[in-house]
């Protein structure tokens, strides 16, 4: 397996979408090539790092305010 | 009233499917469950589009309000999340309309890139290089990162990989063929990683693979 066939199926490597085979092939890889490891280490590292930590945050008095407008629109609405 | 039709395949019957359910018969306080379940979502989905938080706030109001007075056309064949999510992205996408003063917005604006479709930068990461960063600056980090991801690519990301949908319903929430969500996907992981990368990368290599090696 060349680095460019790795990248082409990275997303299916992290979405754990692999036959068996190519999972086998991609070991042999990732083995020999440092560049590919880190590649496939740090891509899981940033999806992660956006997964746990809340970037727009709603402090729970504007999501309070926002809720009741909301509700009470639905009640005027029906 | 008409009735939800079970999505096919699935045997156990979404919770939401009830709370719905429930909505059409006249019950608000099911709705209210329902708002309260997926209102920090859409806040995010709207805030990721818009990039503002005004915009954000009035986004995640107006599409709460559509889906209540529309909730006789959702027909059961997608979760009502997706349907709402849906919603969310095209109110978010008007809402940008209205601010670029009328010219048409899409999510194919400037996607027609090549950066980042091969990685360059192959410095391996701090451990735990989170911590290096208060909660603050980690937070700016993660938003100016995102924030300067072409449109195309940072909702395919901010749906797929932090909101958690499968890539058939990314795909069917905004309208693209599931190829090209996961080209889109890969590129916008591929980006993401390579400007946290400046962040995050090992600051000094030798000393961190000496203190590296006695650990293991």
């Amino acid at each position: 397996m060349k680095c460019t066939e790795f990248l082409a199926i990275l997303d299916d490597v992290i979405d754990e979408s692999i036959a068996a085979q190519t999972r086998a092939e991609i070991e042999v890889h990732l083995r020999k090539c440092g560049h590919c490891e880190v590649v496939l280490d740090t891509t899981r590292k940033t999806i992660e790092i956006y997964r746990c930590h809340e970037i727009y945050e709603l402090p729970s008095e504007v999501s309070e305010r926002l809720h009741n407008a909301i509700m009470e629109r639905c009640k005027k609405a029906k | 009233m008409s009735t939800i039709q079970p999505v096919a395949g699935q045997s156990e019957q979404h919770p939401d499917v009830a709370l719905v359910e429930r909505v059409r018969a006249g019950d608000l306080s099911a709705y209210d469950t329902l708002v309260r379940k997926y209102e920090r979502q859409l806040f995010r989905i709207s805030q990721h589009i818009t990039q503002n938080r005004e915009d954000a706030e009035d986004v995640m109001q107006d599409a709460f309000l559509k889906a209540y007075e529309k909730l006789d056309q959702f027909q059961g064949n997608s979760k009502f999340y997706t349907w709402l999510v849906r919603i969310a992205v095209n109110e978010s996408l008007m809402r940008l309309r209205k601010r670029r003063t009328g010219k048409m917005v899409s999510i194919d604006d400037n996607i027609e890139t090549e950066e980042g479709s091969m990685p360059r930068d192959f410095a391996d990461w701090a451990p735990n290089p989170e911590q290096n960063y208060n909660q603050a600056e980690l937070a700016e980090i993660l938003r100016k990162t995102i924030q300067g991801l072409p449109e195309g690519f940072r909702l395919v990301f901010a749906l797929r990989d932090v909101e958690g949908l499968s890539t058939e319903e990314t795909a069917e929430t905004l309208g693209l063929s599931v190829p090209a969500v996961k080209s889109r996907l890969l590129r916008a992981r591929l980006q993401l990683r390579e400007r946290l990368t400046r962040y995050f990368k090992k600051t000094t290599p030798a000393v961190a693979s000496r203190v590296n090696g006695a650990e293991a």
